[in-house]
């Protein structure tokens, strides 16, 4: 309970420790620039250019200290060896030639591709049926729930289902299994199967994923003119035609948004892996090989920041559309 | 004009597709639920599927030893029961293994040796001797059963009494609700000075903050931990709470902010005419009016900080007083993976918050979501 206390005093501290910021440094600026007196013009110009400032400067000190100087630090971390010795490049080469490294990025991309583009399909498929019937709402929240669990526990889930039992070991209790078993087929240790793990741990992701497309895709869906539906209605066109050909060709652009969402969350996925198989029989990713260089027996930050520094890069080209878009947003 | 007939065909298949659909995604937590109310053995022994209907097996068990027979009337008399404490329903039985269902319940089985057996529907067995019998080893009685899905508590209170989730949904409270609360507050004030007040340099913070979306945490990891113990924070929950503040702060300014700069204008104009303080617009316009938003942004941040397992594990200790649930249920999946009910109920505990909250909030989140992604980001 201690410790409960302990968790309210911080929320009541930092709390009030904002608004006292806020309120105070507010009153501050307005003794040391009255807007009354001899020089009220030129103080009002002062004050108003310094006010932004204030109520932006909390914000932009944790960004900058959590966020801004690891970017730069992990950086130059990664150019160096345990010891801390500057050794230049040497950790990416290192890296270039390393086989859990290149089966890890190897892997990524595999996730890169297979994620996003299922997500989104089946986020689209779902959107575009739920649409039409009266229950859709329901069947929508249904879906977008597994958005709510955390991938441990959706790790735990996908374990009653990818569990394999041995001949001698009594019927199969995992999901899957016993129905390849009643279908007539043999069951399989999904999870230790090399390649074809990397696919199950997969629709873990794209299992929690779909959800979050579905309910983007299904607003821009709602958002589509209808004079152009029924235009094409009465031209004849079919239902599926009027969704291939007139529905989704005008959200392209909310689709490519969802893409590199589920991109920029699949470059990052490490409990998924760190539960299910800790990256063994080949199913090791970029994240999960950065944690393990970073904590193992002998912990290697150099190496595990050059890990970062690839996912880094690997984010960036959608970093930089996602900021030519907002910029675009604001003209 | 299209044909009634085609049209509801239609509509038929899309809601079939769309249960299908419901019933693929809800299948696999709902496997869990089941599972984290049976016992042990019955989930290690058979899917979770079956425990949905009453089912049914062949036991063999052995009646009492023949010494312990009691004189009744005439003969002699052993009576007991199949389950055992449990319950069941006995559909047939048998006294011999090469036909170990000849007899329905109720009716009587002559042993070759001359004493009668019957087993009732309930699990009763009485085996009559016309002389005293003796012996240890008690009569072997086949009995196909079927017994009703039986469904336990005991996983849970296990799971939060003995097996120190309790103590780690305690620990997760503790590090969720500070890391939910504290960065609102502090992103509102930045999101309404970058929505509405005229500064050199807006463009570039936000251009900034848009980009900041996407880095990597993992990048955070090794400069903050090194950070952390330089000023002395080192391990620890005040460690964590900052840096799930510097972590959600970049959704929360740009959430904020593209929800502030959507409200009217005329408003905060005509205040400004009136005299009012920036201070005093944003605590008595922008705030009351921005409720959806950082409801939505306050959601966003309790699932992420409430499920996620790397900043954890990264920023907090090891001991009992530090883990939380999502470090605490991997643990028992490295080191404990054959305690299938242990594991069911705690991932169970774990997911249960998030999921009340999802439904009772969704609207916010929803909302949230839409105006994350749709809008630039």
């Amino acid at each position: 309970m201690d410790q409960l206390l302990f968790a309210v005093s911080t929320i009541i501290v930092g709390v009030f420790g904002c608004v006292a910021y806020f309120y105070f440094s507010n009153i501050l600026l307005d003794r040391i620039y009255p807007a009354s007196g001899p020089n009220a013009g030129a103080n009002i110009n002062k004050s108003t250019a310094i006010r932004p400032w204030l109520f932006v400067l909390p914000a932009l000190l944790v960004l900058t200290m959590y966020l801004v100087y690891p970017v730069v630090s992990t950086f130059f971390l990664s150019m160096r060896d345990t010891r801390g010795a500057f050794i230049g490049v040497d950790n990416y080469t290192w890296l270039a030639g390393d086989e859990k490294f290149r089966e890890s990025l190897g892997n990524n991309l595999l996730w890169l591709v297979i994620v996003p583009a299922a997500s989104t399909f089946f986020g689209l498929v779902a959107a575009g049926l739920t649409d039409r019937i009266k229950w859709g709402s329901i069947a929508q929240s249904l879906i977008f729930m597994p958005m709510a669990i955390s991938f441990v526990g959706a790790s735990v889930i996908w374990k009653f289902i990818y569990d394999y039992r041995g001949e001698n070991q009594g019927e199969q209790i995992g999901l899957l299994n016993a129905i390849v078993e009643a279908m007539g087929g043999t069951a399989q240790t999904w999870i230790t199967l090399p390649f074809w793990n990397n696919i199950f741990l997969m629709v873990i992701l794209i299992w929690i994923q779909t959800g979050f497309a579905m309910v983007i895709l299904s607003a821009a869906l709602k958002g589509i003119s209808e004079e152009t539906i029924e235009a094409a209605y009465l031209d004849g066109a079919t239902a599926l035609q009027i969704f291939f050909k007139i529905k989704i060709p005008q959200i392209w652009g909310t689709i490519a948004v969802v893409w590199t969402t589920i991109t920029v969350t699949v470059l990052k996925v490490f409990d998924i892996v760190f539960a299910m198989t800790n990256g063994q029989w080949g199913s090791q990713v970029l994240a999960n090989l950065m944690y393990d260089w970073m904590f193992r027996g002998s912990p290697d930050f150099g190496r595990g920041s050059a890990i970062v520094m690839v996912i880094m890069l690997l984010v960036t080209p959608v970093m930089i559309w996602n900021i030519s878009n907002a910029h675009k947003e604001n003209r | 004009m299209e044909m009634a007939g085609t049209k509801s065909r239609l509509t038929w298949a899309v809601n079939l597709a769309v249960g299908f659909l419901v019933l693929l995604w809800i299948i696999p937590t709902f496997g869990l639920l089941v599972s984290s109310f049976r016992d042990r053995d019955a989930i290690s022994t058979s899917g979770w599927w079956t425990a949905l209907s009453a089912s049914e097996r062949n036991v063999i068990v052995r009646a009492d030893a023949p010494d312990n027979a009691a004189p009744d009337g005439a003969g002699w008399v052993l009576s007991g029961s199949v389950f055992e404490g449990g319950s069941g329903n006995v559909t047939a039985f048998g006294i011999a293994s090469r036909a170990p269902e000849a007899f329905a319940p109720g009716e009587v089985a002559t042993h070759p040796k001359g004493h009668q057996i019957t087993v009732e529907a309930n699990g009763d067995y009485r085996i009559a001797y016309s002389e005293q019998p003796s012996g240890s080893r008690g009569q072997r009685l086949f009995v196909r059963a079927e017994t009703p899905p039986g469904f336990t508590l005991d996983n849970y209170r296990e799971v939060l009494f003995a097996e120190g989730m309790g103590k780690a949904l305690l620990n997760t409270l503790t590090v969720t609700i500070p890391a939910t609360i504290i960065p609102i507050l502090v992103a509102a004030f930045a999101a309404y000075a970058l929505a509405w007040m005229e500064m050199p340099g807006r463009a570039l913070l936000i251009a900034g903050i848009v980009g900041l979306l996407v880095v990597p945490l993992q990048v955070a990891f090794i400069p903050l931990l090194k950070l952390h113990n330089n000023i002395g924070i080192g391990k620890g929950y005040i460690g964590i709470w900052l840096a799930h503040t510097g972590f959600g702060l970049p959704l929360a300014v740009f959430l904020l902010r593209n929800y502030m700069a959507g409200l009217p204008g005329e408003i905060i104009e005509s205040a400004r005419v009136d005299g009012a303080s920036d201070f005093a617009i944003f605590r008595k316009i922008i705030l009351p009016l921005s409720f959806p938003a950082l409801a939505s942004f306050a959601i966003f941040q309790f699932l992420w900080v409430w499920n996620d397992l790397l900043v954890a594990k990264v920023f907090l200790g090891t001991g009992e007083d530090q883990v939380v649930m999502t470090g605490r249920i991997v643990d028992l999946l490295g080191s404990r993976g054959g305690d299938w009910e242990i594991l069911a109920a705690s991932a169970f505990v774990s997911i249960a918050v998030p999921i009340a909250v999802f439904f009772s909030l969704q609207r916010y989140l929803v909302r949230g979501l839409l105006a994350g992604s749709v809008k630039g980001g």
